[in-house]
């Protein structure tokens, strides 16, 4: 919430004209969350510096304005009255407009200079990736450096601060440097503080002009711009790269491994692999236990064979994506007559679930309490009991060819377990021996010849009556 | 001239029978309550505006039927006001009774012609041609005949005017309906001709013979559940016994499969010679046939079910759905002799049965009989008592309503059964709970808010918390309600202050207040039994754990199940040392407790949010500072502003000031929140602190003051391992002056190094002002301590003063309605409910505390 910047060289008090903010007044300005304030902590004919400080009132931030509909954004206790964030930007757009247009009527020649500047930065997020700061910066042409402290000195375990005290320095124009700062800042805290609407596009454009389309990490530099709204990163990525961008879809390097891999072909894969066990299974209805935003339901309904798909997740945000993703409410009557969305929990019993030919239940277990399982198991197994029950989930050996992950970590935050080939054996067994079940084994992905693949699936079916 | 008597069942579905202007309208509405008559000429008007037009019919008729069933599922005696002259009209409303289980009447109004052309004539707005009354008249006069025969059990004809003047209807009461009879009772299962052990039992229960009839000197009636005979081997000594107690008014009985195969017998029907009737036909061919006559008489006149004591008890030799109870049909007699199979037959030639207890979900608790196992089967609030006595196991009676059950071994076995007798399984405790009582819009009844109503958004939210996040439900039997804080303060310089608190009790006539430390830690439930055998039998927990500690969401507290275990053997060794479970007779405990440290739960809340907080706080507000420091040490020259400048002139001595303010309060507010924090190494760095001792087996510990939980966690669980901790308290008299300061200055004593406060409590866990409960805690939070909550600079004059406009009505109806709901499931628990109606409770709970969503796409 403090920003400064330096002009160093010979009369550098004119940074007063080309900022269009008198060295000698100290001058406040009304935002929308609070106060700003601009100043000049030093001037001399040979330094000089200009503060922009924000003063952001938390108590507006949590409550929302006196007066207006919507509740606050934030919790009482947060950030952002004091890191450096999108507040930043929109305060530097209101505050130092004219001077990011690159205008100085009184000094025209000096804004179009190159002139040794300097800006800091405090408290920003960047949640502890040290290189970030550079990559953004060191392209542009500044000498980047960066301070962090210990999260909290009293508990040097907690580890790192996720915020640094930023520096940069080089000869550009103060335009320039306004419009990298205004850019960059919300590309290091993805957090914005206002609804992004798709003029939200222009804005990155043009503020990136010139610049924008030549940096190293535009399409990082975008996605995170955009963390919210990835289809305004696509467009926005559309017209920076033109011919440039690859036809596969943007692939975002921080989030967790299932994210990624829902995107990889294994995903597209396993539903092809579980699609083809349904309908080898003969099945004509088929229930999608814990379908999340129902990309096999979707693939299924495209099934002749298939006459009746119901989809379930206990979380109605996921449902109501899923509905969204399947154009639920413009849907034909004929395949919406097939279709059934419903809230459902699978560790209660649920008479919703009997009758279908066939569940399937897609790496939906290993999100699921161990505490729980018994439940689940009776929920599917001896209740529903459908003929045929399609399972998959992740094969914690094949973790190790993740790089990134951690050992022993999880694929996913929400994950309570992940098992192994043989525990997962186990556990279809004592399913088979428990609800009358035989089970088919297999693996979905690329074979690890020691660990196996990544997903593991079985294929569930009910052991015939003795006397049919 | 006297009346013309129409009785009817008071549950019963009716048809009006007759022609138009034969004036049905006007007889229902002056016989029955306007709710009552459904006419077909309203829910015309209903779909076009259109009373009179007859195209519209089919929905109408369709609309008609629908709002009977509604109504016949409510038990509500329904009249369809229609002509109900063609046959296949009068089929509808036969086979909506069969459908409900309920008898079907009809009153026909067969008026002379003369008087009905006469009326048509006097009713312009619906004037009918001759022909068509004509018509009517003559359908009516055909039809009257073959009612019976159609299904109509009761048929009522008016034929004169003076006869429709004359009329008056009484609902007599159905034949199962015992409602007025409160017992108590002794309720009998399956006998089969064990009269030795039935002799026994009724001893044991204390019956006398007096003039060779058992009586029972307190006045207790029997409850026979059928199946006197067949197997055993003294029958009709039996028979003899159970008539005369039932004759002599000493006791009830239904029939039983067995009796009515012997009925059908005695009347001279076939009957296949299986499963033992050849020996209670053998021992009846040894009587003389008045006894046979007597036999059959006896079980010609048994009703299939009673319902009693006021509708809270129903007996039925094989159950009874809760659709079923109190309805008079073929199926529900049948239902209540053989129960309801598949129609298949499992490897023993047994038909195999559906579940139905598994469904029950009504309030009366249903006693029955029928199917034979080792033990008592309890299932929601269902009883089969049939424990195999003829087959070597025993004869079980259920006292009603104590809810005892009082047995006598068998002397011998008199049968082979067919297959194993299986064990008693208790399946309340091995249940699921089904989906279908949770994802609507509950409606919960408890002692302390006779109302609370949960909505459909709340309960989806609830579901997905519950089904991803919380503990088995079978351990879940109370979550914690949420908190209010008292008022604002009306002290400058304070946003809660204990004044406020005892004003809150004081001024809703509570004087005396419980204070007690409010530790800085996470609230935590506690469950610990003596064995994990207790753990299954009591809550049903079956993978071999004797406890659980989780949080206020009924998440589990510890990922770690060592942890867990661990606390859990240190408390079990302290009540142990210190005798608790012998003083208290239990063998387990639920108790309510805040366990520290904080950061423990909080951890991912500290690191990604208040830690966090105050190191971009320090960073970017000395920063602030420094360079407002460097800028006023600069000579600031004032000078002429142009008014087209956009800022305005601002002190930044002021602003100056301000930020140190900021810095300052950024760094108490760190401080406050790591007085909460410190590392966990061994289990040995872990307080937990009891306030509540909740329940133990058998009781609720609601009527005991605080005074006597403090103490009596300080006699059985504190002081004795490091790791349990005991609650400071302070008592405070709210209308002594003094005893109040005293309070205040606790209060000031325990926040001042930044201690999160105290909760007060009026002095009973419970206190009601008139008909009002009022709040069972508020709390009271320390001036530094609440920097965590609102913020570092929350105490700045301009923050304060609108914090300090906060309403804290909804807060105290939720904490209310939470507090009802937890007290609510602990004691639905302790008396043995079903898991269901335990489960409602907690489910409640956390439907309060989710963001509503809504279930419908």
């Amino acid at each position: 919430m403090l920003l400064t910047i330096t002009y160093e060289g010979e009369n550098t008090q004119e940074l007063g004209y080309l900022l269009h903010k008198n060295p000698e007044r100290a001058q406040q300005f009304e935002l929308s969350y609070g106060k700003a304030y601009v100043f000049y902590p030093e001037v001399s004919d040979t330094r000089t510096t200009a503060a922009l400080l924000l003063d952001i009132d938390p108590l507006d931030l949590a409550r929302g304005k006196v007066g207006s509909k919507d509740g606050g954004l934030f919790d009482y206790v947060n950030d952002r009255p004091y890191a450096s964030t999108s507040f930043m930007s929109t305060a530097i757009v209101r505050i130092f407009g004219t001077a990011m247009s690159g205008r100085c009527d009184k000094r025209q020649e000096l804004a179009d200079t190159p002139l040794k500047l300097t800006a800091t930065l405090s408290s920003l997020k960047d949640g502890g990736d040290t290189e970030l700061a550079k990559e953004l910066f060191e392209p542009l042409g500044y000498t980047v450096e960066t301070q962090r402290s210990t999260l909290d000195a009293a508990f040097p375990e907690w580890g790192a601060s996720p915020y640094i005290d930023l520096t940069i320095s080089g000869t550009v124009k103060l335009s320039e440097l306004l419009n990298h700062i205004y850019v960059l800042i919300p590309v290091f805290d993805k957090q914005k503080h206002y609804y992004i609407a798709e003029d939200e596009i222009a804005k990155l454009l043009g503020h990136g002009e010139g610049w924008l389309a030549s940096h190293p990490q535009k399409e990082k530099i975008t996605r995170r711009y955009f963390t919210a709204r990835k289809s305004y990163a696509r467009k926005a990525l559309d017209i920076l790269l033109a011919d440039e961008l690859p036809d596969e879809e943007l692939t975002e390097e921080v989030e967790t491994a299932e994210e990624t891999e829902a995107r990889t072909p294994l995903n597209t894969q396993r539903m092809e692999t579980v699609r083809d066990a349904v309908l080898a299974s003969g099945a004509s209805s088929v229930i999608d236990l814990g379908c999340g935003e129902c990309r096999l339901t979707s693939m299924l309904l495209t099934e002749p064979q298939i006459k009746k798909v119901t989809a379930c997740d206990v979380s109605v945000a996921e449902l109501e994506k899923a509905a969204q993703r399947l154009h639920l409410d413009r849907m034909q009557s004929y395949r919406k007559n097939k279709l059934t969305l419903m809230q459902a929990s699978l560790t209660y019993r649920d008479k919703r679930f009997e009758g279908y030919d066939c569940a399937c239940v897609i790496e939906v277990i290993e999100h699921i309490e161990p505490m729980r399982i018994p439940a689940f198991e009776r929920a599917v197994f001896e209740f529903a009991a459908p003929k045929t029950v399609v399972l998959t989930t992740p094969n914690r050996e094949y973790n190790a060819n993740y790089a990134h992950m951690e050992e022993n970590a999880l694929r996913h935050g929400d994950h309570r377990f992940e098992w192994t080939r043989e525990e997962f054996r186990a556990w279809t067994a004592h399913i088979c021996e428990k609800f009358g079940y035989s089970c088919e084994l297999g693996g979905i992905g690329d074979v690890d010849e020691a660990l196996g693949t990544p997903t593991q699936i079985a294929v569930f079916s009910k052991a015939g009556r003795a006397d049919e | 001239m006297d009346k013309y008597r129409i009785e009817i069942p008071e549950l019963c579905l009716v048809a009006m029978v007759g022609g138009t202007s034969s004036g049905k309208s006007s007889f229902a509405l002056k016989h029955f309550k306007p709710t009552e008559v459904l006419s077909s000429d309203f829910f015309r008007g209903m779909v076009c505006d259109d009373e009179n037009c007859q195209s519209v019919s089919g929905d109408a008729f369709d609309l008609l039927y629908y709002a009977a069933n509604k109504r016949l599922n409510n038990g509500k005696l329904t009249v369809i006001d229609a002509t109900n002259l063609q046959e296949s009209a009068r089929k509808k409303v036969i086979d909506l009774a069969k459908e409900q289980n309920v008898h079907a009447a009809a009153i026909v109004l067969n008026l002379p012609e003369e008087i009905m052309q006469e009326r048509n004539k006097a009713r312009p707005e619906r004037n009918f041609p001759e022909r068509v009354i004509r018509q009517h008249c003559r359908d009516v006069k055909r039809c009257i005949r073959g009612l019976k025969r159609e299904g109509f059990r009761f048929v009522f004809v008016i034929n004169s005017l003076e006869q429709l003047e004359n009329t008056e209807i009484v609902r007599t009461k159905l034949w199962n309906d015992k409602k007025e009879c409160h017992g108590p009772f002794d309720i009998i299962g399956d006998i089969h001709g064990c009269c030795d052990e039935l002799k026994l039992l009724l001893d044991k229960l204390g019956y006398v013979k007096t003039d060779g009839i058992y009586t029972h000197p307190e006045g207790r009636t029997a409850a026979f559940l059928g199946d006197f005979c067949d197997r055993g081997n003294r029958s009709a000594d039996v028979l003899r016994l159970v008539m005369d107690m039932v004759k002599s008014g000493n006791a009830i009985a239904v029939p039983g499969n067995h009796d009515v195969k012997l009925l059908k017998y005695l009347r001279g029907k076939s009957v296949a010679m299986t499963h033992g009737i050849d020996k209670t036909i053998a021992e009846l061919d040894a009587r003389d046939d008045a006894f046979k006559s007597e036999v059959a008489a006896f079980i010609d006149g048994l009703i299939s079910h009673y319902v009693l004591d006021d509708g809270k008890l129903v007996i039925a030799h094989a159950g009874l759905k809760q659709a079923y109870i109190g309805r008079g049909s073929v199926r529900v007699r049948e239902f209540c002799l053989y129960g309801e199979t598949t129609g298949e037959t499992d490897t023993f030639g047994l038909p195999v049965r559906l579940d139905w207890a598994a469904d029950y979900r009504g309030r009366a608790t249903v006693v029955y009989g029928h199917i034979a196992a080792k033990e008592v089967r309890s299932q929601n609030n269902t009883f089969c008592i049939d424990t195999g006595c003829v087959f070597g196991g025993k004869l079980t009676a259920y006292r009603y309503p104590e809810k005892e059950f009082v047995d006598v071994d068998a002397l011998q076995q008199y049968y082979e059964p067919v297959k194993p007798l299986e064990d008693g399984i208790d399946t309340d405790m091995g249940d699921m709970l089904t989906v279908g009582d949770f994802n609507r819009k509950l409606h919960i009844e408890t002692a302390l808010m006779p109302s609370i109503d949960i909505h459909e958004n709340n309960s989806a939210a609830a579901l997905e918390i519950m089904s991803r996040f919380a503990a088995d439900p079978h351990w879940l039997i109370y979550l914690p309600p949420t908190m209010s804080p008292c008022e604002t303060s009306e002290l400058e310089d304070y946003l809660e202050h204990p004044l406020q608190a005892f004003e809150y009790y004081r001024s809703h006539g509570i004087r005396n207040v419980v204070c007690e430390k409010k530790h800085m830690g996470s609230r935590a439930v506690i469950i610990l039994c003596r064995t994990p055998e207790t753990a299954l039998k009591r809550f049903g927990i079956t993978d071999g754990t004797r406890g659980i500690i989780y949080t206020r969401t009924g998440r589990r507290f510890f990922d770690d199940a060592a942890t867990e275990s661990a606390l859990l053997d240190r408390l079990d060794a302290v009540l142990t040392q210190t005798g608790f479970w012998q003083d208290l007779d239990t063998d387990w405990v639920c108790l309510d407790t805040e366990l520290m440290p904080w950061s423990e739960k909080a951890q991912s809340l500290i690191r990604s949010q208040y830690a966090p907080t105050g190191n971009a706080g320090a960073g970017g507000l000395t920063a602030a500072v420094r360079a407002l420091e460097a800028a006023c040490r600069r000579q600031n020259n004032a000078f002429a502003v142009s008014p087209l400048t956009s800022g305005q002139n601002v002190d930044l001595e002021a602003v100056l000031k301000a930020y140190q303010t900021k810095r300052d309060d950024i760094e108490r507010y760190t401080k406050a929140y790591r007085e909460y924090c410190w590392t966990v190494k061994s289990i040995d760095d872990y307080r937990i602190a009891p306030f509540h001792i909740l329940a133990v087996e058998g009781k609720v510990f609601s009527q005991e003051k605080h005074i006597w939980h403090m103490e009596t966690i300080r006699k059985y669980i504190t002081g004795k391992d490091p790791v349990f901790m005991e609650t400071p308290y302070l008592c405070v008299d709210t209308e002594d002056e003094q005893s109040v300061q005293t309070g205040v200055d606790w209060w000031l004593s325990l926040t001042g190094s930044g201690g999160e406060g105290m909760v007060v409590k009026p002095e009973t866990y419970t206190a009601k002002q008139g008909y009002n409960l009022l709040q069972p805690a508020v709390k009271c939070r320390g001036r530094e301590y609440l920097r965590i909550i609102y913020g570092a600079e929350y105490l700045a004059p301009d923050h304060l003063s609108r914090l300090k406009v906060r309403s804290l009505n909804r807060k105290r109806t939720l904490a209310l309605k939470e507090f009802s709901l937890g007290m609510e499931s602990l004691t639905r628990f302790v008396n043995g409910e079903p898991l269901y109606r335990v489960h409602e409770c907690a489910f409640g709970v956390l439907a309060f505390e989710s963001e509503p969503v809504d279930p419908r796409l």
